[in-house]
């Protein structure tokens, strides 16, 4: 029983996981650009869109997993708008009530949440025909994702751009740090759009990079094992080819002695 | 003067991809070929000249009942209805252009472009647009030619990259974004122009 449980838990991980790395919703699958580069200006607006749009990923999977077997196939994608849309709606209204200045800075990407590619792609590949709690942990893993992305860059943008280090408001709190002088030196151009297509674009190759190497390291490392589970294929093979063709020569030989029969038949 | 101020803003200073990053998933994803991005604009100019008119009209009817906090939930409904019933209408009476535009019709759906600007329209961005509806119709049609232009410059650039040597890191969508990121400077100069 706890042995079934620990694995149980270990492919839920993996499902969390797969969200935040392997296929990370902007450096892999590459959705949901336009909330990545808008508002990665600084990582607390990062932070704060990826947290808001986690929070309707997670709601907006769960209700569409519970409700994949009555909502019929042809209405499923206006259907799905519609809850995210509900959703979105409900964390508006809470922002703009408790997290003013967060409403104010993420202005009008917020309702744009509705639109992002990411939330309807996960309903449509993944909710739609999975359980509900694989469903909720990949909508987690998928937020997470996403909210990592826009972190990195926000803080390179923060960094470059405005020379300061994840400053931000709540409500009367104030924090981050004014790294000395460096806001002087600050490279304004990483602030505007430029800076954002930029940034990313040699983020992603970087990954690129890095995810090709660690590629060819594991190549290289399993190129021993590859060897014997090619001998193994080709003796598997070799098997079957040595049966098919002893079977062919069984068919032919039955063959040959109905013909005979029947030659001795006929006379 | 105000509409041309208004359509010189809404292609050139406020360019809707390149200054604003709305529409960034058929920017990048459409942009490869340029016959492809012709077809993306244009079933944007013509989604968002309509969009623009319905959802100005939606506004008024959600103000005058008091529940302007339904705006996105009635907007994307609006915009999913109507592009919908823009691809049925094609496919009956104007084949041509439905084979034309019909395979980004569905896209455009999605493309968070066309609820921006019904959402900029009759927020404090286009003060003239929120009042006059001929000023949003007239602001949704042109922010989509801004959107053509630069899909449409994209797709001449992507094309020449396809015979160059870039460095494999780079290819497909890095360089993409790094070619964004030149025309995105480049537009940048348009600012303050208005």
């Amino acid at each position: 029983m706890t042995r079934e449980l620990k694995f149980d838990a270990r492919a839920k991980g993996k499902i969390v996981a797969n969200g935040i790395l392997a296929s990370n919703p902007v450096f892999r699958l590459v959705l949901g650009m336009c909330p990545t580069l808008a508002v990665s200006t600084s990582a607390f607006n990062g932070l704060g869109m990826g947290l808001a749009a986690t929070v309707v990923l997670v709601c907006s999977n769960m209700l569409v997993s519970m409700l994949r077997n009555v909502i019929p196939d042809k209405v499923r994608i206006p259907a799905f708008v519609l809850i995210i849309a509900t959703f979105v709606t409900i964390v508006e209204m809470l922002l703009r009530k408790f997290v003013p200045a967060l409403y104010d800075a993420l202005g009008i990407y917020l309702p744009l949440i509705v639109v992002n590619c990411i939330i309807l792609a996960r309903a449509e590949a993944f909710a739609s025909i999975n359980k509900v709690g694989d469903s909720v942990l990949d909508g987690l893993g998928m937020g997470l994702g996403f909210t990592f992305a826009l972190m990195l860059i926000g803080f390179i943008r923060e960094f470059l751009g405005s020379g300061t280090f994840f400053v931000g408001s709540l409500g009367d709190v104030e924090f981050g740090v004014e790294l000395g002088n460096l806001p002087d030196y600050a490279m304004g151009v990483f602030v505007l759009p430029a800076g954002g297509f930029l940034t990313l674009g040699i983020l992603m190759a970087a990954i690129n990079h890095l995810s090709d190497k660690a590629a060819a390291k594991r190549a290289l490392r399993h190129e021993e094992e590859g060897k014997v589970i090619d001998s193994l294929i080709e003796g598997i093979v070799k098997e079957d080819e040595e049966k098919r063709a002893a079977e062919d020569a069984g068919v032919s030989d039955a063959a040959v002695s109905a013909v005979a029969k029947g030659e001795e038949a006929d006379k | 003067m105000t509409y041309f101020l208004l359509i010189i803003g809404a292609v050139f200073v406020n360019n809707f991809v390149l200054c604003q990053f709305l529409g960034c998933c058929p920017f990048l994803g459409v942009s490869k070929k340029t016959d492809t991005a012709l077809g993306m604009g244009l079933a944007v100019i013509f989604v968002m000249g309509i969009a623009s008119i319905f959802t100005w009209l939606v506004q008024k009817l959600l103000v005058a009942a008091g529940i302007e906090y339904l705006q996105t939930i009635a907007f994307i409904l609006v915009i999913a209805a109507l592009v919908q019933l823009v691809e049925m209408i094609l496919k009956k009476f104007m084949p041509s252009l439905y084979s034309a535009l019909g395979v980004y019709l569905p896209l455009i759906t999605t493309n968070c472009a066309v609820l921006g600007v019904a959402i900029l329209n009759v927020q404090s961005y286009g003060v003239a647009a929120a009042e006059s509806l001929l000023l949003s119709f007239l602001n949704g049609v042109f922010s989509g030619v801004g959107f053509t232009i630069a899909i449409l410059l994209l797709a001449g650039i992507r094309e020449r990259m396809d015979v160059e040597s870039i460095p494999k890191p780079f290819r497909g969508f890095p360089i993409t974004l790094v070619t964004a990121s030149i025309m995105s400077l480049a537009f940048t100069a348009f600012s303050g122009m208005i």
